[in-house]
């Protein structure tokens, strides 16, 4: 890349706040052409979501899920690929971090720690599967990411059979040693909101997901794959076996991201709990730009709008908010061409 | 006679991935992934429903869901082709968009957030003779089911037989082949997403048009099954239909087996396990056209 070419490239970093900006615009025509006043709605939805120490734990708790599976879609991402199962793989981490929690006979933490190796391992195997295909018969793995969250909905429905508590769609609660504290138990001022130690994990691990990608070797292997596979592998990178390992190193994010709900909420694993944060975090790491600190805020952000939307429910509905993230996705994906060609053309 | 009547409900439940599948099978078929069919459905499945329910005429329904169609692969076309944005993701946006706009017109129009009230659905088209077949009369009288048999015919002879077809396969496997003799690449391409867009809401007024209303999410995963069988059926409309027809048999099974001993959830999971053996190569190998998924940039 050139150093002029490299001047504008500031230019392709503005879409995502284009992104956010066009997306508010455009929801605020929804708001006045259902007769509400957007700015108001607005100044309320964020006021809630980060002005209380209730709404920001509120906040926190739904941005905590949204972090692990930015987190897990932006690293398959550096690698170059895409992982849309990260909804399946968030679902079988999630019941199996249920099972071990509430079956494995461990005492105290070790329980916690076997409950979030459970998650984190079960994602893993999920999405190693997309990775072996990939890399063993070059079988696109979108279509079988796609393919493996349906089967993943399918195959835990069969195994409630087993373990549902009868008439219920959810598993029994976890052990007592299994439980993630609230952080309120800390931090008084959030008094009441669910937020638990599940986000201080996705912090850490996005420090982790930082320090593996731009400062080790297999991070720059991974990287090297995701930027031109033909030269990595001339370089001496095994491009399966790096496609492999970021697809269930990706997996295990998303996993991981289960501890949220089942360890750190509900204290089960319930039907459906998932509810599209693997969706989600697809837009989270399109607008965090695939880095581990962009995620972080961009996973914040869509936290508060998914509680902001609750908030002004009684004067907007809260669908709202969906169309929202839709239109950030929407306009994220079409700006970054567009600036890039931009960013080309001047320098 | 109870064959025919099994056979009969794998055909009912199959015509909706039908329609999607052959649709989806056009716009990829021009390069264009597809990956928008589960919004594509869900916002026909609302016109349907908010026309059919306007001037109680379900045809006016049906013509509201194929300009919801496309109107809404307009948007997937837009954004693909003119500005060149990855196709996965923008099919992804539009999926969510479709299910946070079809709930919010939900909420506002009908004041539920869970279903609409009852809407007309398409009146029998009784042919003579056919009517009255055992098993099968009642299928055969259902207007969009007579529709799809005849648009199987219709979008593989279009695809195979006409100039259309072969230009826009050409644009599928190598664009700038194409563009060399003249042939304008984007508008192709459009035109494969917008009967894509046309067929997807078609596909979405035919579930509305079945069950009498809208309910929230009702596609409910339909669009991906319907990509699934466009894969399985190797970007073919006809292999398509055989394989919604396919996925369509095992649905009416898995329903014949529901709260019995039998797991029937495990054959819930029959499409997306033989879609994945077909794209692995061992059901003879699935290969998408060359250039699917890749914007057509003339300056590169």
């Amino acid at each position: 890349m050139s150093d002029r070419r490299a001047q504008w490239q500031w230019l392709v970093a503005l879409s995502p706040l284009i992104a956010v900006a066009a997306a508010l615009a455009a929801g605020a025509v929804f708001i006045a052409a259902i007769g509400e006043k957007p700015l108001e709605i607005y100044a309320l939805l964020f006021r809630e979501a980060f002005g209380t120490g209730y709404g920001l734990g509120q906040t926190l708790f739904r941005a905590t899920p949204l972090l692990f599976t930015g987190l897990a879609v932006a690293l398959a991402f550096r690698a170059g690929l895409f992982n849309v199962g990260v909804e399946g793989q968030l679902y079988v981490g999630g019941f199996a971090a249920a099972l071990a929690g509430a079956y494995l006979p461990l005492p105290g933490p070790l329980l916690g720690v076997a409950a979030v190796l459970a998650a984190g391992l079960a994602g893993a195997a999920w999405g190693a599967i997309p990775g072996a295909l990939k890399a063993r018969f070059g079988a696109h793995e979108v279509i079988n990411t796609i393919m493996l969250n349906f089967i993943a909905f399918s195959l835990v429905s069969w195994a409630g059979r087993a373990v549902f508590l009868p008439a219920t769609v959810h598993t029994r609660d976890v052990g007592l040693g299994a439980q993630l504290p609230r952080l309120d138990t800390f931090v008084p001022a959030l008094r009441g909101a669910p937020v638990n130690v599940s986000l201080l994990l996705g912090l850490v691990l996005a420090l982790v997901v930082a320090l593996l990608l731009f400062r080790t070797r297999l991070g720059y292997e991974l990287r090297a794959v995701g930027q031109n596979a033909s030269a990595a592998e001339y370089g001496g990178v095994s491009i399966g076996h790096a496609q492999m390992l970021a697809m269930a190193l990706s997996g295990a994010l998303a996993g991981l991201g289960g501890s949220n709900f089942v360890l750190g909420y509900k204290h089960y694993f319930e039907l459906g709990f998932s509810g599209g944060a693997g969706f989600i975090g697809i837009a989270v790491a399109l607008l965090g730009r695939n880095h581990p600190s962009g995620v972080i805020v961009a996973s914040l952000f869509f936290g508060a709008l998914a509680y902001g939307g609750l908030v002004v429910n009684q004067r907007v509905p809260r669908e709202l908010v969906e169309v929202l993230m839709a239109l950030v996705i929407l306009f994220a994906i079409c700006t970054r061409p567009l600036l890039e060609r931009a960013a080309r053309r001047w320098a | 006679m109870d064959v025919l009547l099994f056979a009969a409900a794998a055909v009912r439940i199959s015509v909706p991935y039908a329609l999607a599948a052959m649709g989806a099978s056009l716009s990829e078929r021009g390069g264009v992934v597809c990956i928008a069919l589960e919004g594509l459905m869900l916002n026909g499945a609302l016109a349907y429903t908010l026309g059919a329910h306007a001037t109680q005429n379900p045809w006016i329904g049906v013509l509201c869901a194929l300009l919801a169609g496309l109107a809404t692969a307009w948007l997937h076309a837009e954004a693909t082709v003119r500005f060149r944005a990855d196709q996965i993701t923008t099919g992804l946006g539009i999926n969510l968009l479709a299910a946070g706009l079809t709930r919010f017109v939900l909420v506002r129009v009908f004041h539920s957030s869970s279903n609409s009230p009852r809407v007309p659905g398409l009146p029998e088209w009784r042919i003579p003779g056919v009517a009255d077949l055992p098993g099968v009369g009642e299928l055969l009288s259902s207007p969009l089911v007579l529709i799809t048999l005849a648009l199987v015919v219709l979008v593989h002879g279009l695809l195979f037989r006409t100039v259309f077809g072969l230009r826009l396969r050409s644009i599928g496997e190598r664009p700038e082949a194409a563009a060399t003799l003249g042939i304008s690449v984007a508008r192709y391409r459009f035109a494969g997403v917008l009967l894509c867009g046309l067929m997807a809401g078609l596909a979405g007024a035919y579930l509305s048009s079945e069950q009498h209303s809208f309910t929230d999410g009702m596609t409910g995963g339909r669009g991906y099954i319907a990509l699934a069988a466009m894969i399985v059926g190797k970007w073919n409309p006809v292999g398509a239909a055989a394989a919604c027809l396919l996925f369509g048999a095992a649905e009416a099974l898995q329903i014949k087996l529901q709260g019995s001993a039998f797991p029937s959830e495990l054959l819930q999971a029959l499409p997306y396990v033989i879609t994945m053996l077909a794209l692995a190569g061992f059901i003879g190998r699935a290969v998408a056209p060359r250039a699917v998924g890749t914007p057509y940039d003339p300056e590169s």
